[in-house]
């Protein structure tokens, strides 16, 4: 057994600055869970406070039942791969991943043992004697890996282990490293600050922002209830599309038109005791050309006419891109967001829609079309607190 | 605006490289010249010797003055070297890599050290180590050469640990070392560049003084080839020994250059290259 407990860790600097507040998670054995969230939301720190790099200020960590907080990162009995890999460069491949190994004092034959073992896994065999400057990044990528299974420890850390390979590198590496997790059962706690891969790894996923944990759960959890704005607009890609609406006489107003308040929608926002003002959250598989809708689905939603600024044929589906007259939709955690994706000074007048149509639509840039949107999908949320009142 | 490879801008650089070249070696050639030329002919101004003779050589290592000199130098420099590179290598890593209070001090007084005036300690560093009965011992002049080549040593080396990446540290304290275990098989191979530049500087320092050397030893038990080279007398009162001075200027030219030549492999930049990405 050796399950991660996170009881209300927190780090707090001596300064008064907050980098991790009141973090309460439990990580069973053989989980791969994900801490994902734009840079400076805490994952980092609270990586390191797990691996013991930085003090925990609150709270208890317990691993494999036991209390750690006091314990040095070599008395945990956990492994960490770091994103710049952190290679000895002065060491071959080999040397590297007996380091470990030499330094728990292991003889000379298991040590070898393992070592070509863990090579296997890792095709390095006919790297063993080589200098990591000799080695391509995804060589010294699974070098860092090996390193850290040589010894079999308890959990594995990673901190964006993947983000200074290359695109195509990247998914390769994506699906190695999850075979590689399933195969040895082992715990791993893995940072990320990129969506894709928090939604393809994970067993669990946790969105923290500003140290604070918003959301833990599966991922298909996380992308159909998003407890809030930021949740709702960090995971997918492309983004959640937001509007602004109104809620009055039993319709919101929006945008995209009036959209009368039935079933599921009118008894969220009764029960949540919705604001007048609200942010419409629509995902952009959740649009489609109106023209195929079929005539008994064209109900339970609705269309509006826009021009296509831009198109993209992906072959399997176009993106349809518009801009919409009227207000942007605005809260600090669609700023927050904004401001890491780096388009927070795109100044554009209005709202833009991202749509994903499907293959068969005859949609064309410059040309003005109608929009169907599935008005079971979409989301209502507060502006001021960003809370979810449909989820 | 791109450099653009002229034979003009080439054959400029040929002239300026070849004058910097001419500068720097006439004065060396220009002593070995002297120190191969007979009494006679030593104030003759010709560059090539008209009569060869060894003699010079010879005559230094007849007597114990120079090659006892010789010996002190060779350990005392060594001894010097050495224990200022391996404090150095300690105090460098605090300063780049840990917080603690009055570091900032700490740096501030070694530079204060390294630019105090020397000649103004003399005189008290006399009486000091006379009164500690440290005059004219081999410590008597290892102690100042450490103080006066650590600042140098500990700036160095500082800025060679900056260079190296913390993860390095971090992931072999992952790997279960200890902080000493982490210093001595990850930090301390990295900094090799750092250390034998700071060791060769040091050393040279230590080789070359002639300040303390003069002032703080009077026998033979500790002078070193400096000062025993400020001793020499010709054969006569009338007669400059110029032949003997050149001659040993010349041997202890051969321990720096056979020092710099046997570590210039070893401080080669981009050791650490591997480490982290790309």
């Amino acid at each position: 057994m050796s399950d991660i407990v996170l009881d209300g860790v927190g780090k707090k600097f001596p300064d008064g600055a907050v980098a991790v507040s009141d973090v309460d998670l439990e990580i069973a054995d053989g989980e791969f869970v994900i801490l994902v969230g734009p840079s400076g939301c805490g994952k980092s720190t609270t990586l390191n406070m797990i691996a013991g790099l930085e003090d925990i200020t609150s709270g208890e960590l317990r691993i494999a039942g036991e209390r750690v907080n006091e314990k040095a990162p070599k008395d945990r009995d956990i492994a960490m791969v770091f994103q710049s890999y952190a290679l000895y460069p002065h060491m071959t491949v080999r040397e590297n991943m007996e380091f470990p190994l030499r330094l728990a004092k292991v003889d000379r034959a298991t040590i070898n043992s393992k070592v070509e073992e863990a090579a296997g896994v890792l095709d390095l065999t006919q790297h063993l004697d080589r200098k990591p400057a000799n080695l391509s990044g995804g060589q010294r990528q699974r070098v860092a890996m090996g390193r850290a299974i040589v010894r079999s420890p308890k959990a594995f850390l990673m901190d964006e282990p993947l983000s200074n390979l290359d695109a195509k590198l990247r998914v390769q590496m994506r699906t190695e490293v999850s075979r590689l997790q399933r195969r040895l059962g082992t715990t791993t706690v893995y940072v990320t600050h990129d969506q894709t891969e928090a939604m393809t790894l994970g067993d669990r996923v946790v969105v923290m922002r500003g140290g604070v944990v918003q959301q833990v759960g599966a991922p298909q959890h996380l992308y159909d209830h998003p407890v809030n704005l930021f949740v709702a607009g960090f995971i997918g890609s492309p983004s959640m599309n937001f509007l602004p609406g109104t809620v009055e006489n039993g319709e919101l107003s929006t945008a995209l038109g009036r959209l009368p308040l039935a079933g599921r929608l009118r008894r969220a926002l009764e029960a949540a005791n919705s604001p007048r003002e609200v942010i419409l959250g629509i995902r952009p598989e959740h649009f489609e050309d109106a023209a195929l809708v079929e005539e008994h689905k064209r109900a339970a939603g609705g269309v509006f006419p826009a021009q296509v600024d831009v198109l993209e044929s992906m072959g399997s589906d176009k993106y349809a891109y518009f801009s919409l007259d009227g207000d942007r939709a605005s809260s600090a955690e669609l700023e927050e967001l904004a401001a890491d994706a780096g388009t927070a000074d795109l100044g554009s007048n209005g709202s833009q829609i991202t749509t994903r149509l499907s293959a068969a639509s005859s949609a064309a840039e410059g040309e003005e079309i109608d929009i169907w949107f599935d008005a079971e999908q979409v989301q209502v949320f507060d502006p001021s607190s960003g809370r979810n009142l449909t989820a | 605006m791109a450099i653009v490879d002229t034979p003009a801008r080439r054959a400029g650089w040929s002239v300026l490289n070849t004058v910097v070249i001419v500068y720097a070696l006439v004065p060396v050639l220009w002593i070995t010249s002297l120190s191969f030329k007979t009494t006679t002919t030593v104030t003759d101004g010709n560059f090539i010797p008209r009569e060869w003779t060894v003699a010079n050589y010879q005559g230094i290592f007849a007597t114990s003055e120079f090659t006892r000199a010789l010996v002190n130098s060779i350990g005392i420099a060594l001894i010097a070297t050495t224990l200022a590179v391996v404090i150095g290598t300690m105090a460098a890593y605090a300063i780049a890599r840990l917080t603690f209070p009055g570091k900032k001090l700490l740096v501030g007084v070694s530079l204060l050290i390294a630019m105090f005036p020397q000649v103004s300690l003399v005189s008290p560093l006399f009486e000091i180590e006379r009164a500690i009965r440290l005059f004219d011992t081999w410590p008597g002049l290892i102690l100042p050469y450490i103080t006066f080549s650590l600042p140098l040593a500990i700036y160095i080396l500082s800025a060679f640990f900056r260079e190296i990446p913390w993860e390095l540290e971090k992931a072999a304290k992952m790997d279960g070392a200890t902080p000493a275990q982490a210093f001595r098989s990850v930090i301390v191979p990295l900094a090799a560049p750092g250390v034998f530049t700071t060791a060769i500087l040091v050393f040279i320092f230590c080789w070359n003084d002639f300040l303390f050397a003069i002032s703080l030893t009077s026998t033979e038990a500790s002078r070193t080839v400096p000062a025993a080279i400020s001793n020499f007398t010709g054969s006569s009162q009338f007669e400059e020994p110029t032949g003997s001075i050149a001659a040993a200027a010349v041997v202890i030219t051969i321990p720096i250059i056979v020092f710099v030549l046997l570590f210039q492999r070893r401080i080669v930049a981009g050791l650490t290259s591997g480490a982290v990405k790309g």
